[in-house]
């Protein structure tokens, strides 16, 4: 693995104020991010992962902001970043971000070409024809066909997956270091996910990026990441190479969430769920945020947090459970179907 | 589950929205039975009228040819009052969206309720309070949760309010329009098991919609693709996973994501491009090709379908 690690996050803390209550939305998460790399941070709704990345790009709601920790980038620490002409440096620019929802990312009222030359003009300082003319390359890159014409279309005359290329497209327009991408193809029909996802595995080698996929489908990342690191109430709970989180996952939310996959279930047979609900930020967590649904829980977890414990140099995880003192626990059965699955389609 | 009672049938049913020139039509002569106590998935993308079809069914949308029947009995076009009546009892519709689909300005009590009120005047409050009850617990949702608002409620949850809503009218047929497309992962499992119980313990039928085949493998019996308004195969779950047919299905099968990285990083896409099929000298029909496997295709197609059909065995 490389080494170059672009982005370095230590001990992150950011909280909300919501009606005069304070939110801890991410509990000290640190996570360091590798040149070329693409990383994928999967947990469900409400787990922090779309605010943890917001926090690289200045992105947090008015009522947020980050409480401690760094955000190391270039040289520069962006969680001590105030205004909004500080940001204006790294968004957009260094670190751009891939919304999940095409139809509410594009301005209804301007061109489609417009709009990525916009990015252009803004940040690459390309003036008229020069910037038509990226903006044309841009949208052949990004696998539309006849972009001429398409660059004086407007975002409705765009199927979904159609619009989501050009949000990918706005997004790619500055050469950016990082590209975050917040659920690509949640809002997509299963061909056109697995298109957009081909897309930017294409991209992500032809630009040189460094790409973070957010998503709460495990399944999805299995095609496009190199590491995973999975989120649970604010804090990385594993991370690993992607390999090692598929075929040797340790914690035990890691097990929940893999096991839910109907991919894994059998017809006729209960899917495995995961009980009960994530837990209420609002109040302080006392021991493994997880412990409560966890039917794996030691009665340490409800007392201490657990350190990382190391599984190999590049696969740690947080729970008591690697502890050589825990007691063996055997990880659940249908997990070991993963390494037997093929494709749907056999020739 | 015994295949000589079909509970539902659809002969040839046609679906145009607009007039004229600007006719567009959403559903093309789409014949299929639905068995009693099963699960019918029918998948395709946006766009392919798969919707139209469920909506077809709940008589929301009218037809312009072709003829629903129900138990026998036509239910599509205009039926007496009682058979109306008793339809909107007996078929009931789950939504996609559970954000979008309940009244943010009504307490749970009356959006579950909402049914019985319209259909059976007259009921006591009593009556109305214990039956929201029941559904409530039903879904395994707490009682108590009756006096409060949508926007108290996961995502999760208000799909539970959202069945529970359906059920409380104890109906026979459910179509479920992507119930489960708007939720996490794990609180998707949590539904698909409901939905699941509620089969098992109460007979019911399913008519499933969705653009996801990984669910659809683990949830249907037997399953329709549609493309474009047309049903282009129609086999039972494991048939059609075994020996995918037609170009579109095998297109939509390998775009399953697969949780084996190792797999998904070789896995090759198929993309379904209908101008690889030569309909100018014949037309395709939708045939029999092996029992209850049906796929929409013309003579040679067929040919190479067969051919391929017995490698495989």
């Amino acid at each position: 693995m490389e080494n170059n690690v672009v982005l370095s996050v230590r001990d992150l803390v950011v909280q909300f104020t919501l009606r005069g209550q304070v939110l801890t939305a991410i509990r000290g998460a640190s996570l360091d991010l590798y040149k070329g790399e693409s990383l994928a941070i999967v947990g469900e709704s409400g787990s922090g992962k779309s605010v943890f990345t917001k926090s690289f790009m200045g992105m947090l709601d008015k009522n947020g902001s980050i409480k401690s920790g760094e955000i190391l980038y270039d040289g520069m620490d962006l969680a001590k970043f105030k205004t909004e002409a500080d940001w204006l440096k790294i968004r957009g620019h260094r670190i751009a971000m891939v919304f999940q929802d095409p139809m509410t990312a594009l301005s209804p009222l301007v061109t489609v070409g417009r709009q990525i030359a916009e990015t252009l003009e803004l940040h690459q300082g390309l003036r008229g024809r020069a910037a038509k003319e990226k903006a044309i390359e841009i949208l052949r890159d990004v696998g539309i066909t006849n972009p001429e014409r398409r660059y004086k279309q407007y975002p409705h005359e765009f199927s979904g997956g159609m619009r989501q290329r050009v949000v990918i497209a706005i997004a790619v327009a500055c050469n950016p270091e990082i590209l975050i991408c917040d659920e690509p193809t949640t809002a997509l029909d299963v061909t056109i996910q697995a298109q957009i996802l081909d897309l930017l595995r294409d991209l992500q080698k032809r630009y040189g990026l460094t790409v973070i996929y957010i998503t709460h489908d495990l399944g999805v990342v299995a095609s496009v990441s190199d590491r995973i690191a999975v989120m649970y109430a604010g804090d990385i709970v594993e991370i690993g190479r992607s390999d090692e989180i598929f075929y040797d996952p340790r914690h035990p939310y890691t097990w929940a969430l893999l096991s839910s996959l109907p991919q894994l279930g059998e017809r006729g047979e209960d899917l495995f769920a995961i009980a009960g609900t994530p837990p209420n930020l609002f109040r302080p967590i006392k021991g493994d945020a997880f412990a409560p649904r966890n039917p794996y829980a030691l009665k340490v977890d409800f007392q201490y947090r657990p350190p990382y414990f190391d599984v190999s140099p590049t696969h740690k995880a947080r729970t008591w459970l690697l502890d050589p003192r825990a007691p063996k626990v055997e990880r659940p059965k249908n997990l070991d179907r993963i390494r037997e699955m093929g494709g749907f389609i056999h020739e | 589950m015994s295949k000589t009672d079909v509970l539902l049938s659809a002969r040839d049913i046609s679906v145009t929205f607009g007039k004229g020139h600007k006719a567009f039509q959403a559903v093309k002569h789409v014949s299929f039975d639905i068995y009693k106590g099963e699960t019918f998935g029918v998948v395709g993308e946006s766009g392919s009228g798969k919707t139209t079809i469920g909506r077809a069914i709940m008589r929301i949308q009218p037809l312009s040819s072709g003829e629903i029947c129900y138990n026998g009995e036509r239910i599509s076009g205009s039926i007496s009052r009682e058979l109306d009546q008793e339809m909107t009892r007996k078929i009931q519709m789950i939504f996609q969206d559970p954000m979008a689909s309940l009244n943010e300005r009504a307490k749970v009590e009356y959006i579950v309720a909402e049914g019985l009120y319209n259909v059976s005047h007259g009921v006591s409050h009593e009556y109305v309070h214990e039956a929201v009850s029941r559904a409530l617990s039903d879904v395994g949702l707490l009682p108590e949760f009756a006096s409060r608002f949508p926007h108290e409620f996961s995502g999760g949850q208000r799909q539970r309010i959202g069945i529970a809503r359906a059920l409380i009218m104890q109906p026979e047929f459910i179509v479920a329009d992507e119930p489960i497309s708007a939720l996490d992962v794990s609180i998707r499992a949590q539904v698909l098991n409901l939905l699941q119980k509620l089969k098992r313990e109460r007979g019911l039928t399913y008519l499933f919609i969705s653009h996801d085949l990984s669910v659809m493998r683990f949830i249907c019996d037997r399953i329709a693709v549609v493309h474009l308004g047309e049903i282009v195969e129609l086999a039972d779950t494991d048939t059609l996973y075994r020996h995918p047919l037609h170009p579109y299905t095998r297109a939509l099968l390998s775009a399953i994501p697969v949780p084996n990285p190792e797999v998904e990083k070789k896995k090759k896409l198929l993309v379904y491009d209908p101008s690889m099929h030569d309909y100018s000298k014949e037309k395709p029909t939708f045939v029999q090709i092996e029992p209850g496997h049906y796929v929409l295709a013309n003579g040679p197609e067929l040919e190479t379908y067969r051919e391929r059909l017995a490698k495989q065995d």
